[in-house]
């Protein structure tokens, strides 16, 4: 799963700066926008057969795969956050396909006029699934691809899927679902970028992401493996560009830029709490895929106050909508309003604190650890330290405290 | 790209008798909460702002171009310049593939 694929381009809310009020949340003053929650990531479980070592999931998620929501949880999460405008429907994990009620999921969807979209390795997915949710009306499938190699594809995913998903990718086909196909970029397919995407268009597909890795959850942890050269990435985009002129609009190819190598950062989530809702497995509502890194916060789960008082009440989702939040430089940069001072989580996970600039922005006084990172990821001692994978075993370390890599990057004032 | 997009919008060229479906993988559908026409695809939506979901409710695979801007100049008498909107429109959404030509 990658968090770039869930959506970039949504349409945009706008913030209606003349009907802000303010509120008191968490200690800290919110600007509270005029948000409607048009996207509904539902995370129905982190449990997952495969250990993607570039995974945005949480590092600790195995304390989540005890306690997941039920069906009818889920089906009450669908209504709701549907009556509050929720439109496109990502229905997503871990692996989805290790619940046997994603059928179900799926009918309910169709019957709220949800635009419904499975979020998936392929593992799992079997002929009379398929049908099943075929005939359920579920709109598509994203299927995650790794390489044209099955050296790297079983490497980076650390189990031997690679026939599997071209046997998928031919059944989504068949099925007559749109083919979008999702890819994560890293140091060890980045040089195969011309023949995935001939791969792409050999199997029919009629939507390409090419997701560069974002560091977040198990890809933080891997950071100096995985993150490849600025030159690399400029061969990689010239390439895409190239393949784009010759196919056309038969196939859209997305080529999401890794923030690491830009000024500026990215409007992450397209603002917090304003366009994109998440319930992960156990019922923790969350503007941003990462959130739970945040420290002092609380957020609020469907168990307790139901997705509407998440959504409109919660401190947690007041905290940092608008511009209110902001301190310099953001506060008075003029193009505070591009990016939202870009994102919340990393700005903690490196900085160690929440509410300064996202340090990929060259005017933040932190910039120099993402510089640090770039020159560490072409460190050869760093590159040859193992990858930690994401498997259950790795998380129950992190879930008992055993955290010394990830302090790493924490640089706590 | 840019270049790419300007040789596209040049060949499009909408004839009367033209007529169009919604792409397919696509969904046009009234949202209550947003009080407007969307279409809804992988990975995406859009909002139709009110001249241009009239336009596009009225695509079903069966009406022309020419039936579609009769219908729309006899429900909207006072509209000024309508067939030339409405003519953009279809451009815009073909240019876009939210439609596509039978």
């Amino acid at each position: 799963m990658t968090q770039t694929s869930l959506g970039e381009s949504i349409v945009q809310k706008e913030i209606h700066k003349e009907s802000q009020v303010q509120a008191k949340n968490n200690g800290v003053a919110a600007s509270i926008t005029h948000t409607q929650p048009l996207w509904l990531l539902a995370e129905v479980t982190y449990r997952c057969p495969l250990h993607c070592a570039f995974c945005y999931n949480p590092t600790d998620y195995d304390k989540h795969t005890q306690n997941e929501l039920t069906t009818e949880q889920w089906i009450n999460a669908l209504r709701d956050a549907r009556k509050m405008g929720a439109i496109q429907l990502g229905i997503s994990g871990g692996e989805p396909l290790l619940r046997d009620d994603i059928e179900d999921i799926v009918i309910e969807a169709k019957k709220l006029g949800y635009y419904s979209n499975l979020i998936t390795s392929g593992v799992g997915l079997t002929e009379k699934r398929i049908q099943a949710f075929k005939d359920g009306g579920l709109d598509h499938i994203q299927l995650s691809m790794h390489d044209i190699t099955e050296e790297i594809n079983n490497f980076i995913t650390n189990t031997k899927t690679f026939e599997l998903k071209k046997k998928v990718a031919a059944m989504i086909k068949n099925h007559g679902y749109p083919m979008v196909l999702n890819v994560v970029i890293h140091r060890y397919n980045i040089g195969h970028i011309k023949e995935i995407l001939e791969m792409a268009e050999a199997l029919g597909a009629d939507y390409v992401e090419l997701a560069n890795t974002q560091y977040y959850g198990w890809s933080l942890v891997n950071r100096s493996q995985l993150m490849p050269l600025k030159e690399q990435i400029d061969e990689a985009e010239r390439i895409t560009n190239e393949f784009r002129q010759k196919v056309g609009n038969k196939m859209k190819i997305f080529f999401v830029v890794p923030d690491y190598f830009g000024d500026r950062p990215k409007k992450c989530m397209n603002g917090w709490g304003e366009v994109f809702m998440i319930v992960t497995a156990n019922g923790d509502v969350l503007p941003c895929h990462s959130a739970r890194v945040l420290p002092n916060m609380q957020f609020p789960n469907v168990r307790d106050n139901g997705l509407e008082y998440a959504w409109k009440e919660s401190p947690a989702f007041n905290k940092y909508r608008g511009t209110d939040w902001m301190k310099g430089p953001c506060v008075t940069c003029p193009e505070k309003m591009n990016d939202l001072g870009g994102c919340r989580c990393q700005a903690f996970l490196l900085t160690g604190d929440a509410e300064s600039a996202d340090p990929v922005c060259s005017l933040s006084p932190n910039h120099h650890l993402i510089e640090k990172a770039i020159e560490d990821s072409k460190n050869p001692v760093l590159a040859s330290k193992p990858i930690i994978f994401r498997t259950d075993k790795n998380s129950k370390k992190y879930v008992a405290g055993d955290k010394e890599r990830v302090e790493e990057f924490h640089a706590l004032p | 790209m840019e270049n790419l997009q300007v040789s596209q919008t040049e060949e499009i060229k909408i004839v009367h008798s033209d007529v169009f479906a919604i792409a397919l993988h696509h969904r046009f559908q009234w949202e209550e909460a947003q009080q407007s026409y969307v279409i809804l695809f992988p990975e995406g939506m859009v909002k139709l702002h009110g001249g241009a979901g009239e336009v596009i409710k009225r695509v079903d695979g069966k009406a022309s171009v020419g039936d579609i801007v009769a219908e729309l100049k006899a429900a909207f008498p006072d509209a000024v310049n309508i067939e030339a909107d409405i003519v953009g429109m279809f451009e815009m959404a073909y240019g876009k593939a939210w439609i596509r030509k039978l």
